[in-house]
């Protein structure tokens, strides 16, 4: 009941959906970055939701089955390849011991999540079976994925293959992306033009984007209120007293590059932050590749509350098809 | 002194205290933080405690926003009167100053720092007006630290120093960070001392190292059973400067698994402080004196 690496990809690890709780310690949740298309492949498999697979960033791994299972795979555009060939994407399959799971380069969005029937089973830490890279724990051993490990799996529930996702519940950023925002936090340091111009321009996804948080540019420098430094902020006006950071809050050092934090965010620090991605569109994050041409989109908190629960509402369908 | 509240998202709230640095933030802070933690409000999932803030995360699919908003407020309003007192536990921490791990790195990265002829802790020295490093460096370990909060990554400390204002040692971080640090680097940026848990990119002036892991994902160390992160909000830190071969030792007990630091419960009352803080300090650490 395992599988083994024969090529990792670029930056592939165990996530479930993450640890809560270990935030004011500095030990974020984790957990997949885009929790519907984990979620959805969970259940395209027979899986609880919640059970361990793999998220694979820009590069596909290549596995070898060594146990007959159902497979699938959700989230960005890769080509799926079974002993060469191509698979439904967002769709249950199945593999035969000994076959071997490949896939083509990535067209659009950013990550992939495979689910296998049984789920992943490395030791839990903490409750989960997320990588959490930065602290070397969680996940196989602490780490991305490398050639010649052998992922166990846990005992496969009742499943069949073939059944789907169908694309209109299939979320996944637009082009350009729209991350909706709710302003807020330290927006005050700004100047009114700044709080303007930050929603009008248009910034690009920059090549310092992973689980920590993801960094934009492009966009116009941020202007800041005049002040006498407060005692322990630090000389520079993007500094504040450090304080804890909200998942989805966007900093933005030096007023130059906005940074989004994201699951494996660092729990706090002193830069400022000019408001927050709202929690419905906190997995599209995890499908903006870098280079993508991306606004943010100013929302109030009815509008946040109403996104959240449309969120909801797709994924209450996603489990009524699959059920 | 009011707390200023603004919603990170639909899931956080966060209120500051203030927005500097000081004691009585802190212990709002920590008064705050007890006071919801005691309301138990249905939806509350984390609290998050801060310098001189702290941050509520909800769900808001159990609690409104505007709900938690208007529960938070009243706690927070009436926190003010309470008593700026604190059970907790003060923990000697061995500090290897001057150690040549940090030196290394921060030769490598001198061309990041602010002044790339002197090292870290003459640059420290100079700008704090102390006549001599190991004038500054008895500065760093003479009085206690405050953990005024726990985060980062990997339960890291901000250390606030439990002196005067004006004692207070501050020191700007690197002009551009590093992208390393060894691990458990006792580092000052700001007003806040620091240690690094892990080792990584950082950009606070670099002191010395312990050999005391803070965070150990494993728990094997005996102190660390309970929890992987040793740093609370609230613990107070006394550095104890150890030589070569103590750190060396140390390092030994470490790795057996048998390494345990000193650490006493005291009762701290910051209006006692306030008062007399030399000797406050002295009778506080006299708990450590005590085998």
């Amino acid at each position: 009941m395992t599988i083994e690496v024969l090529k990792p990809g670029l930056a592939t690890t165990v996530q479930d959906l993450g640890r809560p709780g270990h935030y004011h310690l500095g030990i974020p949740i984790g957990g997949a970055m885009d929790r519907l298309a984990l979620r959805s492949a969970n259940l395209l498999v027979g899986n609880d939701e919640g059970l361990a697979g793999l998220e694979v960033a820009f590069l596909g791994p290549q596995l070898m089955f060594q146990a007959d299972a159902v497979v699938a795979v959700t989230g960005a555009d890769m080509p799926i390849l079974l002993d060469g060939e191509e698979q439904a994407p967002w769709t249950g399959f199945s593999v035969r011991n000994g076959q071997v799971l490949s896939f083509g380069y990535l067209k659009t969005g950013a990550r992939i999540y495979i689910a296998i029937s049984g789920g992943v089973d490395v030791p839990p830490v903490l409750d989960s079976r997320s990588t959490y890279l930065i602290g070397a724990m969680g996940g196989y051993e602490g780490r991305t994925l490398k050639a010649g490990d052998r992922i166990a799996l846990g005992a496969a529930p009742a499943s069949r293959a073939g059944r789907c996702v169908p694309e209109s519940l299939r979320r996944m950023p637009k082009q350009p992306a729209a991350l909706r925002v709710l302003p807020g936090l330290y927006w005050h340091r700004i100047t009114a033009d700044a709080g303007q111009h930050f929603f009008e321009d248009e910034w690009q996804v920059a090549p310092e984007a992973d689980r920590i948080g993801y960094r934009f540019r492009g966009g116009r420098a941020i202007e800041f209120v005049d002040r006498e430094p407060p005692f322990g902020a630090g000389a520079n006006p993007s500094n504040v007293v450090d304080s804890a950071y909200p998942y989805g809050s966007i900093q933005i050092p030096g007023g130059l590059e906005p940074i989004v934090l994201h699951r494996d965010a660092v729990s706090a620090g002193g830069y400022f932050q000019i408001g927050t991605v709202i929690s419905a569109d906190m997995d599209l994050i995890g499908q903006m590749q870098p280079h993508l041409p991306t606004r943010f989109v100013k929302v109030d908190m009815d509008a946040a509350l109403a996104a959240r629960a449309e969120r909801k509402a797709i994924l209450a369908q996603i489990r009524s098809t699959l059920d | 002194m009011e707390t200023r509240f603004s919603f990170g998202g639909d899931d956080h709230l966060v209120g500051e205290c203030s927005e500097q640095m000081s004691f009585e933030a802190f212990f709002k802070s920590l008064a705050a933080m007890r006071a919801i933690r005691e309301a138990a409000i249905d939806g509350v999932t984390e609290l998050c405690g801060g310098n001189a803030s702290y941050m509520v995360r909800f769900d808001p699919d159990v609690i409104h926003p505007n709900d938690i908003l208007r529960e938070i407020t009243v706690i927070d309003s009436v926190i003010d009167q309470s008593e700026p007192v604190l059970d907790t536990r003060i923990i000697e921490v061995p500090a290897y100053y001057q150690d040549p791990w940090t030196h290394e790195t921060m030769m490598n990265f001198r061309e990041r720092h602010q002044d790339p002829s002197a090292t870290d802790l003459e640059y420290g020295a100079r700008i704090n007006g102390y006549d001599s490093v190991g004038s500054f460096i008895e500065a760093h370990h003479k009085s206690p630290w405050f953990v005024s909060q726990v985060g980062f990554v990997c339960g890291a400390p901000w250390l606030y120093q439990m002196v005067d204002r004006d004692r207070q040692i501050q020191v700007p971080k690197y002009i551009r960070p590093r992208t390393d640090t060894p691990q458990l680097t006792i580092g000052h940026g700001g007003a806040f001392s620091c240690i690094y848990p892990v080792r990584g990119a950082g950009g606070y002036q670099m002191f010395g190292i312990t050999p005391m892991p803070i965070f150990d994902p494993a728990q094997v160390q005996s102190y660390l059973r309970d929890s992987m992160v040793f740093c609370q909000h609230g613990d107070i830190f006394k550095f104890k400067p150890i030589s070569r071969e103590q750190y060396d030792e140390d390092m030994v007990a470490v790795a057996n698994n048998t390494f345990t630091p000193k650490i006493r419960e005291v009762h701290f009352d910051l209006r006692e402080f306030e008062t007399n803080i030399d000797a406050y300090n002295t009778k506080l650490s006299g708990v450590l004196d005590d085998n």
